[in-house]
């Protein structure tokens, strides 16, 4: 039944069979759209009609492939810049939370790492929520008082970026904390001792040890934002980002262009779990 | 030595307001107003009053409570059905695979999760069509006349449930497998016990956190879904976070949007509170 165990025939071929279908489900719809992505037909789906790349780069009024799609690539580009300044702000405040809750102690700390958990188990919808009417109530209380229409406080580019940013901080911590956990203290007592300050012994000897780490929790961090829709749906202004232009675009008007996209994203996220592989396995 | 302290202090205060400033503002904040909001309704001038009105809608409505229950049934539902297709898979990519062999589906696990939800919806949705890939493949090959009716359906709404969340599943419990010790399986089976006993005594105990864990995010992922019940789901497949966004995006009542948002969240915080209970474990368990 385990590596060091012999097992009849049958039952491990169950077993591989099981596998193997369990795999299949997972990739299928991925293979499905990726192969779809190059069919030469006016329809997501089958029959398979030959092999064309006009649903990334044909111009044509009945066709418009991706990379001639406006629309599509505004709001791939909101996305890869929402992502970024998501990615920057939660790495820095998840850093800062993981070396908060690791090496300090100080009074309220079970509840405001509480606190700082309650993003895993918050659904979505209600961060979005929440966030939507704080906001809504701040920005008008702003208004009637100051005469001010504040655009921070209005469904808009930087509000999706602070909900975004208010579960992936969370993420970050968890990541960064698991490599703190290894960490030897007495290198930082060693650094204090040779009168470093507390500040430049974490910059200089906490951090490049947590490096790895961090680097990690950043495109984390990056990738949640990029396919969040849960929470980005209640705070987004006028530019949408690439889920919310796919998913109206899913229920309204499907074209293979759909299949071109997820293609890509498909792609991407391949080649940096390659990469994760290798440099992961270079390590070891 | 007071110096000393004094650094101390600055770099406690350098990483708490960051800290504080964060879940003050972006987890205390709008979760009180998220219950202030509720609380509120138009009374009969059109001023927003003090009201129970937005829960009173929801218990005498049926569909709202209805829809509600059945939401909470459907997840409990998905998350053992998670379990059940996860646990094998854990067990294979960590006692039973090669090294190498585990480390190569183990990548090709992480791609659907990296992916995205909507993307894997989407995939769904051209397999399952009527003129889908699967409707179109088993035409093809005669065993079938007239498409299977397989998209809006609950059938589909699960299989898009089960599918985004049970990775979330299978990875808690590989990291709990991880550190079982192959000699206590040995051991058992050297002393005759039967696959079965091995399984339920030594193998399922042991991963018990890492189980926990994932049903607790399984759970918790699946009750607060939205696109998978949207766009996989039929008519009759309603979900209650669907309610919400109609509540916020369509009929624009906020309050009553925020009433039903206190009362999911009230629900998965209840069942994910007695998981933890039942099982003695820790909420930072959970994250790690």
């Amino acid at each position: 039944m385990i590596r060091s165990l012999p097992s009849s025939r049958s039952y491990r071929i169950a077993y591989g069979a099981y596998v193997f279908l369990f795999f299949t489900f997972l990739l299928m719809p991925l293979l499905a759209i990726s192969v779809l992505a190059f069919n030469d037909s006016n329809y997501i789906s089958l029959p398979w009609n030959g092999f064309t790349l006009d649903w990334f780069f044909s111009a044509t009024d009945n066709r418009q492939g991706l990379f001639a799609d406006e629309e599509l690539i505004a709001s791939i580009v909101t996305s890869l810049s929402t992502g970024f300044f998501v990615a920057i702000l939660s790495t820095l405040v998840g850093t800062i939370a993981a070396l908060l809750f690791e090496e300090e102690e100080f009074r309220l700390k079970g509840l405001l790492y509480f606190l700082a958990l309650a993003p895993l188990v918050i659904p979505g919808v209600i961060l979005g929520i929440s966030i939507l009417l704080t906001a809504t109530a701040a920005g008008n209380h702003i208004e009637d008082t100051f005469g001010l229409d504040v655009e921070l406080f209005r469904p808009s580019y930087w509000l999706v970026v602070l909900g975004q940013f208010s579960f992936a901080a969370t993420y970050v911590m968890l990541l960064v904390s698991a490599r703190l956990k290894k960490f030897d203290r007495t290198l930082e007592e060693a650094a204090l001792s040779l009168k470093a300050t507390r500040l430049q012994a974490i910059w200089y000897v906490t951090i490049p040890f947590l490096r790895p780490a961090i680097i990690g929790a950043f495109v984390v961090a990056f990738i949640l934002s990029f396919s969040n829709i849960n929470t980005t749906i209640f705070l987004i202004g006028s530019d949408p980002t690439l889920p919310i232009d796919l998913y109206s675009r899913i229920r309204f008007s499907s074209t293979p262009v759909l299949n071109a996209v997820s293609f890509l994203i498909v792609l991407t996220i391949t080649c940096l779990a390659i990469i994760n592989f290798f440099a992961s396995r270079s390590k070891n | 030595m007071k110096n000393n302290k004094n650094y101390f202090n600055f770099t406690f205060y350098l990483l708490v307001v960051p800290v504080l400033t964060w879940l003050i503002f972006m987890i205390v904040i709008p979760h009180a107003e998220l219950l202030i909001s509720s609380f509120k309704a138009e009374d009969d001038m059109g001023d927003m009053v003090f009201s129970f009105a937005n829960y009173i809608e929801f218990f005498t409505q049926q569909i709202y409570w209805l829809t509600f229950v059945k939401t909470a049934t459907y997840s409990i539902a998905v998350t053992l059905l998670a379990f059940d297709v996860a646990f094998p898979i854990a067990f294979y990519l960590t006692k039973v695979a090669s090294k190498k062999n585990a480390s190569f589906l183990i990548l090709l696990l992480l791609i659907p999760l990296w992916v995205g939800e909507l993307v894997t919806v989407y995939g769904w949705m051209v397999l399952l069509g009527d003129h889908g890939v699967i409707n179109h493949f088993l035409m093809t090959i005669g065993i079938i006349n007239e498409p299977l009716n397989l998209l809006y359906t609950n059938f589909s709404m699960v299989i898009g449930l089960l599918y985004m969340s049970v990775l979330f599943m299978v990875i808690p419990i590989m990291s709990s497998l991880a550190s079982l010790d192959d000699s206590l399986i040995e051991a058992a089976c050297d002393l005759g016990a039967s696959k079965w006993i091995i399984f339920t005594r030594i193998i399922i105990p042991y991963s018990m956190p890492g189980i926990i864990s994932g049903a607790i995010i399984v759970f918790m992922l699946v009750i607060g879904d939205y696109l998978a019940p949207n766009l996989l789901g039929g008519k009759h497949s309603l979900w209650f976070t669907e309610q919400i966004y109609n509540n916020f995006l369509t009929t624009f009542n906020w309050n009553e949007g925020a009433a039903f948002g206190f009362l999911l969240l009230m629900l998965s915080s209840c069942v994910i509170w007695l998981a933890l209970k039942l099982s003695g474990q820790k909420l930072d368990k959970v994250g790690s």
